[in-house]
């Protein structure tokens, strides 16, 4: 087996920054082998984006405990310097958002961002930083490449902005790209362009991605495999076929069941998975899902339940998994 | 509340459309900059629909497309350009229907559950406003906002007096439901009202929605992004691009066999459920156009596959091609130039 790229070991984050803490990341195991895309999918609040910064350490360090371990290409992300962890974020590691406009500087053309972040990892003259800006620009596919990286970001549309912060992404050849709901703003014929982009670059640059979502359609677009967060923990991961297919969690299970599709009949009602998420300052001490498992039972209630192997690639967090394949009929 | 409201309102009986809505425009001007002629945004743009009684008419369509304006300017919150509303048979504004009387029969839900919610009031005051504005006197109106409470999933014993910072978004979205059910209106207007929930959340309440237009026999419109939704929800659907209509009619139709190439490409653009089946080639490039400028013609042409040469300068007008089922394409237009038209009818 090829050594993973990404490796998360035991994962906590918890903010201290409020009146209580609150644990948004509990223990999350999760590795990316080089080239392979991963979804995370979750509801909000469910802890992907803390998961996502966690790896670049974009979180506040000061309102944050953080434990465990972040590997991502032999280095150990948890313990790098600031001038190491300059040196990493960019050129191993990179992250897209939903909103580029976050991401872009305003007062900057484009090109001028792109050939900025290139000079500033790479002894590389203007002109071949240029040379690569361009190149980028036509890789992640911007009509009139050349006319464009002198535009600024406001100039753009809203589809070509997000092209545009995927290229500035890529700018230094990241092996690892966080990509944070990247999608979701966008129309939904757009939507589908900059998902197909996503496989071509991640083929073309033979890239890894952790794409967090929290659209289980656009996941089945890109992802080879899936990891389903509830309340800061990976309750199941598996191949995304076996997701989609054959959900072993109850709670993986009620979110695809809940779903509107196509095959409803009028005036047929949803399945409904009923409350919602608890509160991430007051766990309780046993299964975070069990205020609202059509399975729980008594044991559920005292400890979290840990991952457990059902097939390979294929892990659940749930004491009831044995009897969980009935209730997907 | 009177769960025969909606009949006590009823004016034409059921085969009388409940909203016609005819030649509708709004232009947003924009400021003027030196040297150059003012612009306007044409966020609609010559309308025509009409919403059947006890239907939901889902709305879909690109971002700026116009359904938010459209959803505005049936709630008269901004003023129309040019536009009749005609509402179950009387002239809105008219003698016969004033506005303050089809502003209580319309109400309208939005997607952020908390700037519509006055931060400062029990949510069960929230809720008995409007009928006391409406003349309801103070006990009536709280007997009604609990009664409703209820209606929707809140306990009125636990909620009625809690603050809107104090509910989750979904139980929010719940109030705000119930708040435009508190006049007892016959339409409800709902602009991506489930789209800011989460998942598990967003079914529950679609759920309530279908619950209560059975209880009190209401009619809705139904905008949101999400396709998948939007058949579930929608007795017919009304697809929208650059300000215009590109298509009407039944859900099952345009689901099952669009008629016109923008809703065909709109579709095929929703992500795959399937990880054996997933999408190739995206039905369309870039993005939709700017509504400053649209482009002459049929809108669409810049985009559209099946263009020809008349497309650039022919408006296409809805034309009808099936029962209730009406598309704007030069394609479904018979004698248009287009060559898949078929010749000029007899
Ligand atoms: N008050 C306003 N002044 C200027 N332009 C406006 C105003 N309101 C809306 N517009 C513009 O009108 C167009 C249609 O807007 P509208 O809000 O109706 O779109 P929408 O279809 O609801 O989009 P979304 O899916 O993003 O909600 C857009 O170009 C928008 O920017
Ligand atoms: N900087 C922060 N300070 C305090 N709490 C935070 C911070 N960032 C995120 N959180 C909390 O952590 C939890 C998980 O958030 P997040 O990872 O953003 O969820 P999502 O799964 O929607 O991406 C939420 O309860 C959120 O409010
Ligand atoms: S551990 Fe228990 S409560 Fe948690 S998901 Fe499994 S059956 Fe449900
Ligand atoms: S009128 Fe022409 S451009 Fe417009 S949708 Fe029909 S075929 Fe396409
Ligand atoms: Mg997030
Ligand atoms: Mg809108």
């Amino acid at each position: 087996m090829t050594e993973p790229l990404v490796e998360l070991r035991d994962l906590t984050v918890t903010f201290t920054g409020g009146p209580k803490p609150v644990a948004a990341v509990n223990g999350v195991d999760l590795t990316l082998a080089p080239g392979e895309t991963v979804a995370l999918i979750g509801e909000s609040g469910s802890g992907k984006s803390v998961t996502l910064r966690q790896i670049l350490r974009l979180n506040p360090e000061r309102r944050s405990r953080v434990s465990g371990q972040v590997r991502v290409a032999g280095l150990d992300v948890l313990r790098l310097s600031g001038t190491e962890l300059a040196a990493y974020r960019g050129a191993v590691a990179s992250m897209i958002f939903q909103e580029p406009l976050l991401a872009l500087d305003p007062v900057y053309t484009l090109g001028d961002q792109i050939v900025e972040a290139i000079c500033r990892h790479e002894a590389v003259s203007r002109e071949d930083a240029r040379r690569r800006a361009l190149d980028l620009f036509e890789r992640v596919r911007i009509p009139s490449a050349a006319r464009r990286l002198e535009a600024y970001p406001h100039e753009m549309s809203g589809g070509m902005r997000q092209r545009a912060m995927i290229a500035l992404a890529l700018a230094c050849r990241p092996k690892l790209l966080l990509a944070d709901e990247p999608t979701t703003a966008l129309d939904a014929t757009v939507q589908i362009q900059v998902l197909l982009l996503l496989r071509d670059l991640q083929r073309e640059f033979g890239l890894s991605i952790l794409f967090v979502t929290h659209d289980i359609g656009a996941a089945v677009e890109v992802a080879d495999r899936m990891a389903v967060m509830y309340a800061g923990r990976i309750v199941e991961a598996a191949d995304a076929r076996t997701i989609v297919r054959a959900p072993r969690h109850p709670y993986t299970i009620g979110l695809l069941k809940s779903r509107a599709h196509g095959a409803l009949q009028k005036g047929q009602r949803l399945e409904t998975i009923p409350g919602s998420p608890p509160d991430l300052a007051n766990l309780p001490p046993g299964c975070a899902f069990a205020d609202r498992c059509f399975l729980a039972a008594d044991a559920c209630r005292t400890t979290p339940p840990a991952a457990e192997g059902l097939a390979a690639g294929h892990q659940v967090r749930c004491f009831r998994s044995a009897d969980t394949a009935a209730a997907l009929a | 509340m009177s769960e025969q409201q909606s009949l006590r309102d009823d004016r034409g009986g059921p085969a009388q459309p409940l909203l016609t809505v005819s030649g509708l425009v709004k232009h947003f001007p924009l400021k003027k900059r030196l040297g150059r002629p003012a612009a306007v945004v044409r966020a609609v743009d010559g309308i025509d629909f009409e919403v059947l009684k006890g239907e939901t008419l889902g709305v879909v369509g690109e971002s700026g497309c116009g359904k938010s304006t459209t959803a505005r300017l049936l709630m008269h919150l901004i003023a129309p350009d040019q536009g009749d509303f005609t509402f179950d048979g009387e002239t809105v504004g008219g003698p016969e229907l004033p506005l303050k009387s089809y502003r209580r029969q319309v109400q309208m839900v939005f997607q952020d559950s908390y700037s519509s919610l006055n931060p400062r009031m029990t949510i069960e005051d929230s809720i008995a406003f409007g009928p006391k504005v409406h003349g309801l006197n103070g006990r009536e109106a709280i007997t009604r906002a609990r009664d409703l409470l209820a209606r929707v999933g809140l306990e009125p014993r636990r909620f009625a007096g809690r603050y809107p910072h104090e509910l989750s978004g979904g139980q929010r979205q719940r109030v705000n439901i119930a708040r435009a059910l508190a006049l007892e209106p016959r339409m409800i207007i709902l602009d991506e009202a489930v789209s800011a929930l989460d998942k598990s959340v967003e079914a529950q309440v679609l759920n309530l929605l279908l619950d209560l237009k059975e209880a009190f026999g209401l009619t809705y419109i139904f905008i949101s992004h999400d396709l998948n939704v939007v058949r579930f929800m929608s007795d017919r659907v009304m697809v929208m691009y650059l300000g215009r209509v590109a298509e009407i009619g039944p859900s099952e139709a345009i689901f099952d066999a669009p008629a016109h190439p923008y809703s065909a490409a709109l579709l095929a653009s929703m992500p795959s459920m399937d990880p054996d089946a997933r999408t190739e080639e995206a039905p369309l490039a870039g993005d939709p156009p700017n509504p400053i400028d649209p482009p002459p013609g049929c809108r669409f042409h810049t985009r559209c596959a099946l263009a020809e040469a008349s497309c650039r300068s022919v408006v296409p007008s809805l034309t009808a091609i099936g029962p209730h089922h009406r598309a704007a394409c030069l394609m479904a237009m018979p004698g248009s130039g287009h060559s898949r038209a078929t010749e000029e009818a007899a």
